[in-house]
């Protein structure tokens, strides 16, 4: 292992940080896009510096920028940055942006509305770009889940972009309704045994699994309950926040929900509640050890109305059972008067031995720990509020 | 050649400085100036309008000799002065926020 390098993106621009195996000195690069919001970036598994990210903008729209060198040079993918030449190569120009829902008989279905906040139905509208996931094994084939929730794919670098229409045609579809956030596909993993298996989740709809490559899929909620919608055991309607899926165990998958942290053992099937001696289990993120397939990290957050942590004190959770019993990380987070949240996208794990576990927070903080979640150090302090953290480690 | 007047996160965008010259062929007008604008400056579709409608983004604003023409056709002929070049059109993002 020779670098760690973490992704960040925030409300004000894209930071890279990058470190050497120890993890304990860290060098800062940006911001990037300065003055944008930077849902995500994101790396290739194939190509660590094949990098996209999602600027966007509520005065100027979406634009995916794409780095061929690790995040020192950013284009936009079908163009080379400069326009004149662009405009020359005979590349499609400007199309990366574009993201165009399938209405066509042929792919799509012409589904023009789902349910608004006051029940009525609401046209579907582009807003952004939430969570970019790169392949597993092409480094020019990604995923793009945006608002209003949809999955879209390309498999040409970022030039082009097209839904996979199945999943926003699902019968169920015209009944989906935004959460706090907006209606956000912000969860997508690929079963890295097969990468015809895709899990997805929209806020507020729940979680999706297609078996054939995205084209068609189903609702995967059963086990979920949720107090504040009309059924809580409704096939779709639930807030799901986050899932984190384990390598070599692509079967197991774990869930941050509105409220409740559970886990499925059959691939989505089922779920059962694992939130246990949790002081909240309200909160946003969820990941996974890279080595250790029952250990799993979380962020308590006090309630959906109190956006922060309980007591005022940033503690992950651990849990080395796969759930149920968790224990507080507090070596080097703030135990009073911290009132920050953590994102749904903001909390990465690296592979090395011991693992890295980073988080950022709508405070500006980036915490790093090199050593299981032991003990935590702060990256970087005054950051703009943070979005998302990726991390990739590379050899 | 027609003046065109960019916000700074267009200009960052596009790589341009604060002003670009176009050359628009035939009526001057909203559209005629942003398909030019768009040709040369292919990274600035969807920005300045909707990539499929072409409509106007909600917080982008257009200002001709002094005169917020957001509102007016796409097509209306902008003033002479914009035609001539001797003023720039501005498009402005709107101020918003607190």
């Amino acid at each position: 292992m020779a670098a760690i390098r973490v992704l960040v993106g925030t409300r004000k621009g894209a930071f890279i940080l990058t470190s050497d195996k120890r993890r304990k000195q860290w060098s800062i690069d940006g911001p990037h896009f300065a003055g944008w919001e930077i849902y995500h970036v994101n790396g290739s598994p194939r190509d660590p510096n094949r990098l996209l990210a999602s600027q966007t903008s509520s005065w100027f729209g979406q634009i995916i920028q794409r780095s061929d060198d690790g995040g020192k040079t950013w284009f936009q993918p079908g163009s080379d940055g400069k326009a004149e030449a662009a405009a020359s190569q005979g590349m499609p120009q400007g199309e990366s942006n574009l993201f165009v829902y399938d209405t066509s008989e042929e792919t799509g279905k012409a589904l023009t509305t789902h349910q608004w906040y006051d029940g009525t139905q609401h046209p579907w509208e582009f807003e952004r770009v939430w969570h970019l996931e790169p392949s597993l094994d092409d480094t020019d084939t990604w995923y793009a889940g945006v608002e209003d929730a949809a999955l879209f794919r390309t498999t040409d670098g970022g030039v082009t972009w097209h839904e996979l229409a199945g999943l926003r045609g699902h019968e169920s579809g015209a009944g989906w309704a935004p959460g706090a956030g907006g209606l956000c596909l912000h969860t997508i993993a690929i079963d890295p045994d097969n990468a015809q298996r895709i899990f997805c989740a929209i806020s507020a709809a729940g979680a999706f699994r297609s078996d054939d490559g995205g084209a068609t899929w189903k609702p995967i909620n059963k086990g979920l309950h949720s107090e504040y919608i009309p059924d809580p055991t409704a096939e779709v309607g639930h807030c799901v926040h986050r899932i984190a899926i384990h390598p070599t165990t692509p079967n197991t998958l774990f869930m941050q929900k509105h409220w409740d942290v559970l886990r499925s053992d059959d691939g989505g099937d089922t779920w059962r509640e694992i939130s246990g001696n949790l002081p909240s289990d309200f909160g946003f993120p969820v990941a996974v050890h890279p080595h250790e397939p029952e250990t799993i990290y979380v962020v308590p957050i006090e309630s959906d109305s109190l956006h922060y942590p309980p007591e005022g004190k940033l503690r992950v959770y651990r849990s080395r059972t796969g759930g149920e019993e968790w224990e507080a990380l507090t070596q080097g987070l703030p135990q009073e008067h911290c009132y920050v949240n953590v994102l749904r996208d903001a909390m990465a794990v690296d592979t090395a031995d011991p693992c890295g576990v980073y988080f950022g927070t709508t405070g500006g903080q980036v915490y790093a720990s090199n050593d299981d979640g032991d003990s935590w150090q702060a990256i970087v302090r005054d950051l703009p509020a943070v979005l998302s953290v990726e991390v990739q480690t590379i050899t | 050649m027609i003046r065109v007047l960019l916000p700074h996160h267009l200009q960052m965008l596009a790589r341009c400085d604060r002003e670009v010259l176009l050359n628009v062929p035939g009526k001057v007008t909203q559209r005629s100036i942003l398909d030019a604008l768009e040709a040369k400056f292919p990274m600035l579709r969807g920005t300045v309008r909707e990539h499929v409608t072409l409509k106007r983004r909600p917080k982008v604003r257009f200002f001709a000799d002094g005169e917020d023409v957001s509102h007016d056709s796409p097509d209306r002929p902008l003033p002479d002065s914009i035609a001539t070049g001797e003023k720039p059109f501005m498009i402005v993002g709107a101020v918003a926020g607190g």
